[in-house]
């Protein structure tokens, strides 16, 4: 039998959901909240989310166990006065220069201030400093726009456990900080931007360098080149109007080139080129004895993990750089025309942007190989900024000759799309013969661990997924311990992998409880993959012909100069 | 090098899990008598929490103290009671008698280190001072300021 309970008069059949905020969420009633979020675990501290019983009793619905018969109202005149003392008091304490801030339009406190009518706020404003912690390539932090609501503390702890930030001081000095209030560049950080992503305010923001990009595209003596990631063009949409998951790709590149970048290319040749180096190193690894378990090499802000708490694994990462910097050293070691040449990369990803300043990836002149990376939300800003009407826009294709990809690596995107691409060439190379179907289907889905075990004429080849930093640290802890047997083991950062990227429009709490927008994001990337005629990297002619012309051997010397890098222990 | 022994030790008698945080970091407190930097990674490691974590307990308590202080530790009333009772002076002339100030709370010698506190409950005998825990009543700046230099006499010889 089915159990029940009331909520603002309509009737919420209870499926066991965790607390009453997520029913609430689940029959369409928003009840306000600032520190809950689906993925954390309950704090309960902000006092937004109270709801009013029968008999007129207050209580947290984000802490509160649905209960058949419970009878409930989530907007009374008693909860509507107490909210708008929540948000006076927050008010107070927050610098609101909401005209310049990046969270505009978006920031939970600047809806509800709206949404309640708070029109003056009767105390003192005491948070005007705007000074920023600018010393990280990936994040910003503002502590004058903090609300305390801690979700990022929970998401650096709990999903990602880097423990970056935490809570320090103690009363009304209280804030979130670094050990010893240091900059974030000198923390444990990554880079991955999930804590940006969960926050509801301006506090944590992903670094914009959309400036930088417009003064070069502005220049007439600089050519400029852009590669967009597969991610990305399952995102964006979504500030358009367009469904979660919607593949814009299309539009993204006639938006690029009015804005005045020479040329757009695809990351997908870049993951294409990536998948046949890594399953040929895959393969040397098993067939030769090498170090295995092998471990992806394609997330920044996990080899930033690695490199600092596992130190002794950095040898099972594939030396493979990842699809954005392989296309960057392949467009710029061929680019041939007479100007300055300045590339730039679009990215779901806030660690990108910190991971083309590594020293490893510039030129012989000492020049990031990607000089600028925007994340998608950035050319979000952009396209508005230069006035198109995206949603109008016709779709085009990219330039040749980094055009031409395959169903392979336009799951890069999504958790278990890098194995699933290279499972498919590393099968047919071993055996020798035509996969019959090229799905690998126990790879995909947005849960944090995957596991699957196939059986490739004979040799037994054992693989793991996961997705998050902290179900990695398991997997690695395990590997550590030699309990593990896998051969191959995808890691990416973001829970539900690039799709989910901290860089990719800003998902609310509200949505977060009630879309599956990773999974769908991730649906338009398999989608597409499903629609192409080419599923398999090896058979993308663009990149064989690359091999034929440029490379040479695949794995060979110039594909080890200009595809591969290494790995160290981080300095401490 | 730095002596790690008294968190072995510590660790060891309340074992190596986050939940022995405070009660390791106290011991440290009282041997260091400060909780020097050098500790963070150190316990992160053993304890498996983040430094930033232990950052947020060492500045939660105000037992805890992230600077190194001085063998002497004066405390200077300032609740109401003491207040009133013109604790201010005191403060001002032991600051002055050792170059102190709000910001430099610890002599370089690291002899001295002189800051406030809220209450010390010792309002009768206001206006009040610690010297490592030991309260001294009734004070003026003069009392203050002697007590400073019989202390610094008796190190001297
Ligand atoms: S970017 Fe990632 S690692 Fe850095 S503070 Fe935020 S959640 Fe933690
Ligand atoms: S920085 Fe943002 S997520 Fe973190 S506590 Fe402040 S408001 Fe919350
Ligand atoms: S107390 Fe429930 S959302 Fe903050």
């Amino acid at each position: 039998m089915s159990e029940y309970m009331i909520i603002d008069g309509i009737k919420a059949e209870i499926n066991g959901e965790k607390n009453v905020l997520e029913l609430a969420r689940k029959v369409g009633i928003e009840i306000p909240a600032f520190c809950y979020d689906p993925d954390l675990s309950i704090y309960g501290a902000c006092r937004m989310c109270m709801f009013e019983d029968e008999r007129g009793r207050l209580d947290a619905a984000c802490s509160t166990i649905p209960k058949a018969g419970m009878v409930i109202k989530t907007n009374t005149a008693k909860l509507r006065k107490y909210r708008k003392m929540i948000l006076e008091l927050l008010l107070a304490n927050h610098c609101r220069d909401c005209t310049t801030c990046h969270m505009s339009g978006k920031c939970k406190l600047q809806e509800f201030a709206y949404k309640f009518n708070i029109e003056n706020v009767r105390f003192p404003n005491n948070s005007c400093s705007l000074s920023s912690d600018q010393s990280s390539y990936s994040i910003v932090r503002t502590p004058s726009k903090c609300i305390l609501c801690g979700k990022c503390v929970r998401m650096c702890n709990e999903i990602q456990s880097v423990g970056a930030i935490d809570y320090a001081f103690r009363g009304s000095k209280m804030k979130i900080s670094t050990a010893f209030d240091g900059d974030i560049a000198n923390s444990p950080c990554v880079g991955c931007g999930q804590c940006a992503a969960v926050c509801p305010t301006g506090a944590i923001t992903i670094r914009d360098d959309a400036d930088l990009v417009w003064k070069a595209i502005g220049n007439p003596e600089i050519e400029v080149s852009v590669q967009v990631a597969p991610a990305v063009r399952v995102g964006l949409g979504e500030e358009f109007g367009f469904k979660e998951g919607e593949n814009v790709m299309g539009k993204l590149i006639t938006a690029l080139r009015e804005m005045g970048f020479d040329k757009v290319y695809d990351t997908n040749i870049g993951a294409d080129l990536t998948i046949v180096e890594e399953s040929n190193e895959l393969i040397h690894r098993i067939t030769k004895g090498g170090k295995l378990p092998m471990f992806t090499s394609c997330c920044p802000a996990w080899i930033r993990f690695a490199e600092d708490k596992y130190p002794e694994l950095l040898d099972n990462i594939s030396t493979c750089r990842s699809p954005m910097q392989m296309l960057a050293s392949t467009i710029k070691a061929t680019y041939t025309g007479e100007k300055k040449h300045i590339h730039v990369a679009i990215m779901p990803c806030s660690a990108k942007k910190d991971e083309a300043r590594r020293d490893k990836f510039k030129d012989k002149d000492g020049n990031p190989l990607v000089d600028y990376v925007l994340s998608t939300q950035d050319v979000v800003r952009m396209i508005r900024e230069h006035g198109i009407h995206f949603a109008q826009l016709e779709e085009s294709l990219p330039d040749v000759p980094f055009k031409e990809y395959t169903g392979a690596s336009v799951i890069f995107g999504a958790s278990g799309g890098v194995m699933e691409a290279a499972l498919r060439t590393a099968v047919e190379t071993i055996t020798g013969e035509k996969l019959g179907d090229v799905e690998f289907k126990e790879v995909r889905g947005m849960e944090g661990v995957k596991e699957a075990e196939y059986d490739v004429k004979g040799l037994k080849v054992k693989v793991a997924v996961v997705s998050g930093l902290k179900n990695a640290s398991i997997i690695c802890d395990k590997v550590k311990a030699g309990e593990a047997d896998y051969q191959f083991i995808e890691i990416m950062s973001c829970p539900g992998g690039c799709v989910n990227g901290g860089g990719q429009p800003f998902v609310d709490a509200f949505t977060r409880s009630a879309v599956d927008y990773k999974g769908l994001r991730a649906s338009g990337l398999y989608n597409t993959d499903a629609d192409m005629s080419s599923r398999k990297s090896h058979e993308n002619s663009a990149v064989m012909e690359l091999y034929n012309n440029f490379f040479g051997e695949i794995g060979g010397h110039k594909a080890h100069e200009l595809l591969h890098t290494h790995y160290e222990p981080k300095k401490k | 090098m730095f002596d790690y022994s008294v968190l072995d030790r510590a660790i060891e008698k309340f074992g190596n899990e986050e939940k022995s945080l405070i009660a390791v970091l106290q011991e440290a407190q009282e041997n260091y008598r400060y909780l020097p930097k050098e500790i963070f990674p150190y316990l992160a490691e053993k304890l498996n929490v983040s430094e930033a974590k232990i950052f947020g307990v060492a500045t939660f308590y105000e037992n805890f103290s992230l600077e190194q202080k001085g063998k002497y530790v004066i405390k200077v009333c300032d609740g109401t009671a003491c207040h009133v009772r013109h604790s201010v002076p005191i403060l001002e002339a032991l600051r002055k008698e050792l170059g102190l100030s709000e910001e430099k709370k610890t002599t370089d010698d690291l002899m001295f280190t002189v800051e406030t506190v809220a209450c010390l409950g010792a309002c009768s005998s206001a206006p009040a001072i610690t010297l490592n825990n030991e309260i001294y009543p009734t004070m003026t700046p003069e009392s203050a300021v002697a007590l400073v230099k019989s202390i610094i006499e008796k190190e001297g010889k």
